[in-house]
């Protein structure tokens, strides 16, 4: 499990390195964002919800049973999009409105 | 490289949960806070991803203290009431403040919090660590250093002086003088072999990046340590490692093995229990094991999906990815490698009822601070708030602060020793030396491999290959900053790997399943060991204290053995 970061998509704003609780994202000489280790990674998917341009995927990796989907946020006023990509193609959107509890 | 000498009036190591809020309630006073984070207060720790529920709460009809014996009964009697007492107490005003700050908790129509069990709340818990930074932000007498990690205190004459760190952003040696501090910094990850050793060895329930610094810097400096041995094995959905809670309490899924029988009540039904059964129906061929939803409604699914999004978004992936949602199969669950957490369990710094530790001027909070399982985030947040009020206090009489310029120099060149070319005959890397130290803990010192079982020989084993292992840290070489403190956290969890196999060397009984489970003693010995077991380095051995459980910390209350 781990992170994709799009280089072509970066715009090398810096928010993800400043805020990965594991100090794991670089900004490379061309001011881009690049994960130090792609092992490090735990998981909890800040860095995409900081992420202005969308440029990082999140995915299990093949060893806990990850199938090569890839995860990203988007967020319109309260609602936070999860959006899935599968690898036949299709996209799955979650939309989850932060000003609503969870159920359960 | 550049040093930076800060001066404050308290300094708070680790800007999590207790880190935050103790900074927000000392602020009152006006005094200057320094808060030194390793990562950036706005995603870092335990709640980064967010949390599912709020799951200390005394809801209508209960008590703090039915909440503190429901404690003391799932740890066996190992806990201490006047601290869980006093959490307790605070669990519903803190409460009330985190939906000041915006929270959003679930009520009924009638505007009351809507309870899952007898102790859960419900919220939207996704934002929770950005909607406390942001209250920390808005107070001017307190400063945040992120992305600076704090590797060592300064101590003189039993009294602390403040701290040491290094700035893995700015190449900085950090000096700080403060008379007083506090140890927010969580418990231990990455003392065990994971579950997923490979590629996804940091998918753990516990952040890899909480290190035990805390413990480890106490224990160095002699701090009294309680219940190290107690170690937190979780139940979790296999692979994404996601919290079950919600599956169990939210929607009442049971937890049955592959026959479909369900095992909970062969086994109990505390924490540990939960763990235990998990691990007997597999090793006895009935497994795997996994949490009944096969069934539930389209809407519990469609629930589910959303709230592990707001915690732990991989099983929402899963479920997608594999194209089963829980109504459709039920979830699979295994135990994970043992953590020290003192938010779970009872493991952590030794403290009085006013968080003060061993250690004059040092106070402890959260995960780090021991005593009191089941604390959660409103019990990290009340006794962040107890050890800030209790500070507050002490500043008044408090004795100035200085470093000592030796002990300054020392640090130095450390760093620099670190720092300086690598040794080219030398293999050894903080990487290999941290799954050497996985490996041992995990089959001498009860990992999943011997299904958290170990007996006196094991651990003798692995006291002297972690020993070794400490020493080879000597020659290691970091190219800049980040591989630095790479050593540190090896460093640090090297040493609590040390105290948790004195500890659990210590406890000669099976008190509880899993947590602490001797081969050579399986039974639990109620005359010997319904004590706190304590421990102090002195020498660089650990002394083992058995304290009596009215012990109240800053009183010597052994026990009779
Ligand atoms: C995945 C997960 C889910 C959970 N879900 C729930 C839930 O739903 N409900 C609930 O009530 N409880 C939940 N808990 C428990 C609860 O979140 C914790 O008990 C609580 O947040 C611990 O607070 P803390 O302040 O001790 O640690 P943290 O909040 O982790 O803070 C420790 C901080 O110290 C920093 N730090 C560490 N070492 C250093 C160093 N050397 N120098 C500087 N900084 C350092 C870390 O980066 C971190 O920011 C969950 C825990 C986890 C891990």
């Amino acid at each position: 499990m781990s992170i994709r970061i799009d280089a072509a998509a970066c715009i090398g704003c810096g928010r993800c390195t400043e805020i990965c609780p594991g100090s794991l994202i670089l900004r490379g000489a061309d001011g881009k964002a690049r994960l130090r280790d792609v092992r490090d990674c735990w998981g909890c998917t800040s860095c995409l919800k900081e992420c202005p341009v969308h440029a990082i995927r999140f995915y299990l990796g093949a060893d806990i049973g990850g199938r090569g989907s890839e995860l990203h946020t988007e967020q319109q006023g309260n609602i936070l999009h999860w959006i899935i990509d599968l690898p036949d193609g299709t996209r799955r959107d979650i939309p989850v409105n932060q000003k609503e509890s969870n159920r359960y | 490289m550049k040093t930076e000498f800060i001066r404050t009036d308290l300094l708070i190591i680790g800007g999590g949960t207790a880190g935050c809020w103790a900074a927000i309630t000392a602020a009152q006073t006006g005094r200057r806070i320094l808060i030194c984070e390793k990562a950036h207060i706005k995603r870092s720790g335990c709640l980064a991803a967010g949390v599912n529920a709020l799951n200390a709460y005394i809801t209508k009809g209960k008590t703090p203290q039915d909440y503190a014996d429901y404690c003391k009964q799932d740890a066996a009697g190992i806990a201490r009431d006047d601290l869980l007492l006093s959490l307790a107490e605070r669990f519903n005003s803190v409460t009330a403040r985190l939906e000041e700050l915006g929270l959003v908790i679930l009520k009924d129509a009638d505007g009351n919090y809507v309870s899952r069990g007898w102790r859960n709340i419900k919220i939207n818990g996704e934002n929770i660590k950005p909607l406390l930074a942001e209250a920390v932000s808005r107070y001017d007498n307190i400063t945040v250093r992120n992305h600076v990690n704090i590797t060592d205190l300064a101590v003189s004459g039993n009294r602390v002086q403040g701290a040491y760190g290094i700035g893995i952003r700015d190449d900085t040696f950090y000096c700080i003088e403060a008379p007083a501090v506090l140890i927010a910094t969580g418990g231990a990850a990455g003392l065990y072999r994971p579950n997923n050793p490979g590629f996804s060895r940091h998918k753990m329930w516990y952040p890899p990046f909480n290190t035990g610094a805390g413990y480890a810097m106490g224990i160095r400096h002699g701090a009294e340590m309680t219940t190290m041995e107690m170690r937190f094995i979780a139940l979790r959905c296999k692979d994404t490692i996601a919290p079950t809670g919600t599956l169990a309490q939210g929607v009442g899924a049971r937890q049955i093995n592959a026959a479909g029988e369900v095992y909970e009540q062969k086994y109990g039904l505390t924490t540990s229990e939960r763990v235990y059964g998990t691990v007997r129906e597999n090793l006895e061929g009935r497994g795997p094991c996994y949490l009944r939803t096969e069934g539930i409604s389209p809407e519990q699914d469609d629930a589910l999906i959303k709230a592990y999004l707001n915690m732990a978004p991989s099983q929402t992936l899963r479920w997608i990815e594999q194209g089963k949602l829980p109504s459709q199969q039920n979830v699979e669950i295994e135990g994970t490698e043992p953590y020290i957490v003192g938010g779970h369990t009872a493991s952590g710094f030794w403290v009085d009822a006013s968080r003060a530790t061993t250690i004059g001027g040092l106070y402890a909070a959260g995960d780090v601070a021991g005593g009191a399982p089941q604390k959660y985030v409103t019990g990290a947040l009340a006794e962040g708030e107890i050890a800030a009020e209790s500070i507050s206090r002490y500043l008044d009489t408090a004795p100035a602060a200085a470093l000592d310029p030796d002990d300054l120099d020392a640090h130095r060149q450390e760093i620099e020793r670190y720092l300086a070319p690598a040794e080219p005959e030398n293999p050894d890397t903080a990487e290999t030396l941290e799954a050497a130290m996985q490996q041992v803990m995990d089959t001498c010192a009860g990992g999943i491999g011997t299904h958290y079982q170990y007996s006196a020989a094991q651990l003798a084993k692995a006291d002297a290959e972690i020993r070794l292992l400490e020493q080879r840290t000597e020659r290691l070489h970091a190219a800049d900053f980040y591989a630095l403190m790479q050593i540190y956290e090896l460093r640090e969890r090297l040493t609590v790997c040390r105290c948790v196999i004195a500890h659990l060397n210590a406890r000669k009984e099976t008190r509880w399943h899993c947590f602490a489970e001797r081969t050579d003693f399986p039974l639990r010995d109620d005359r010997d060991f319904r004590c706190f077991v304590n421990s102090r380095l002195e020498g660089g051995e650990f002394r083992i204290i058995l304290r009596d459980l009215r012990a109240r910390g800053g009183e010597c209350n052994e026990h009779p053995d």
